[in-house]
């Protein structure tokens, strides 16, 4: 092999790099996510619930939104009627965020935890936090 | 070593049948969102074909205009970036030889007050609106039940064809971010982005619980609003009396935005 001395450093300096990430953050534990419900509107809601379970919104909470998105946009139908027959308006700002008022406790916590960065911000308006 | 035909025809079958599993379980969950559904709030307007009726004659002092335009521009987040350039405007003044400008071969001795009145105007919610041919992604759109030319931000790419396409400059595109230039932000509905086209939704949003559109209700009657394809409606009613012109009839876009210009005798 020509130059093999060179293309072999270089190659354990480019694995080397590739891996740092892996071993600056060995051993130590990333925070767990860890979303907040506890927001004055939840607080004072007598059953505390979501417009569907917590576990339908914890995996299906994008489709839905989309869903509600489609609907609202394209056919003017703003009432979601939920699997227990109570019914909503489908609003991002105004529904969810009504009761999510902490979106940096709540939405931003797993959001950033995974590296997902939905564009709903840009144009809808986060309700004002303290912080 | 090869694989005989039986084990060949095996492993095919296999395989297949756990594709099938797969799709049929992606399938079952998402049947957690059709279980339920949306619907329409039983407060919502209803109408065949929107429409508009302005009366020109009653907007007299600068007070009137401004009311009427403030009042749009407040609730749907409409930024005031001061640059003619880049300016984003929903509703909006404009000179009577722009906005009529085939009217002077129409009636070029038309009654001189007319001619130096700002008209008021708006996107025009035309039958037939080029700005939907146009967009490829369909991010604009007629609405079948009514007749609104709306806009689904989500899906508009900034190609802004449909600013071309449009004959009455109805359209606004966002070159920068817009919330800086809103003095305050009416947190019940979403502003744009940068890179968008927006215009005139005829308050969608307000008519979806049975409200009638801002700007109407702001103009103390200068404006009406209503059902085209019914015949006892407000507009129907205002354009049987009165003498009306809608913009450029040339193209043919047939607009839902009707004027009614005065005159001693038509008054």
């Amino acid at each position: 092999m020509y130059n093999g001395g060179k293309i072999i450093a270089g190659l354990v300096i480019f694995v080397g790099l590739v891996f740092l990430p892996f071993f600056l953050s060995m051993g130590k534990a990333v925070a767990k996510p860890d979303p907040k419900i506890d927001t004055p509107y939840i607080q004072h809601l007598a059953e505390k619930k979501c417009v569907e379970s917590k576990q339908t919104m914890k995996t299906i909470h994008m489709q839905m939104l989309y869903d509600w998105r489609d609907a609202v946009v394209r056919d003017g139908d703003r009432i979601y009627v939920a699997n227990d027959g109570k019914k909503y308006t489908m609003s991002l700002q105004n529904t969810c965020m009504k009761c999510h008022s902490n979106k940096k406790q709540f939405c931003d916590q797993c959001h950033n935890y995974l590296s997902v960065k939905p564009y709903c911000w840009d144009c809808h308006i986060a309700p004002k936090e303290g912080v | 070593m090869g694989i005989n035909r039986r084990q060949f025809l095996k492993i095919a079958g296999f395989s297949s049948l756990i594709g099938l599993g797969g799709t049929s379980a992606s399938l079952l969950r998402k049947s957690i969102l059709e279980a339920s559904q949306e619907e329409q709030d039983p407060r919502a307007l209803l109408g065949k074909r929107w429409a508009l009726v302005i009366d020109m004659s009653k907007f007299k002092t600068e007070d009137d205009y401004r009311r009427v335009i403030d009042v749009c521009h407040r609730i749907h987040n409409v930024p005031d970036i001061g640059n003619p350039k880049s300016e984003v405007k929903w509703i909006w003044k404009e000179e009577y030889e722009n906005v009529f400008p085939s009217q002077d071969f129409d009636n070029q001795y038309v009654e001189e007050s007319l001619k130096n009145k700002p008209f008021l105007v708006l996107c025009n919610h035309c039958d037939n609106p080029p700005c939907v041919r146009v967009c490829p992604t369909k991010a604009t759109f007629k609405r079948k039940s009514d007749g609104i030319v709306m806009m689904d931000m989500h899906r508009c790419i900034g190609c802004r064809f449909c600013m071309a396409a449009c004959p009455f400059g109805a359209r606004s595109f966002n070159f920068q971010d817009p919330r800086p230039f809103l003095k305050e932000m009416n947190p019940e509905f979403p502003t744009r982005t940068k890179g968008v086209v927006e215009k005139c939704t005829l308050c969608y949003e307000r008519l979806a619980i049975g409200l009638i559109p801002a700007c109407v209700e702001a103009s103390n009657g200068a404006m009406a609003f209503g059902d085209l394809k019914d015949p006892n409606s407000e507009v129907r009613k205002l354009l049987r009396d009165n003498y009306t012109i809608r913009r450029k009839p040339e193209l043919g876009t047939l607009p839902s935005v009707f004027y009614i210009i005065g005159g001693k005798n038509n008054a």
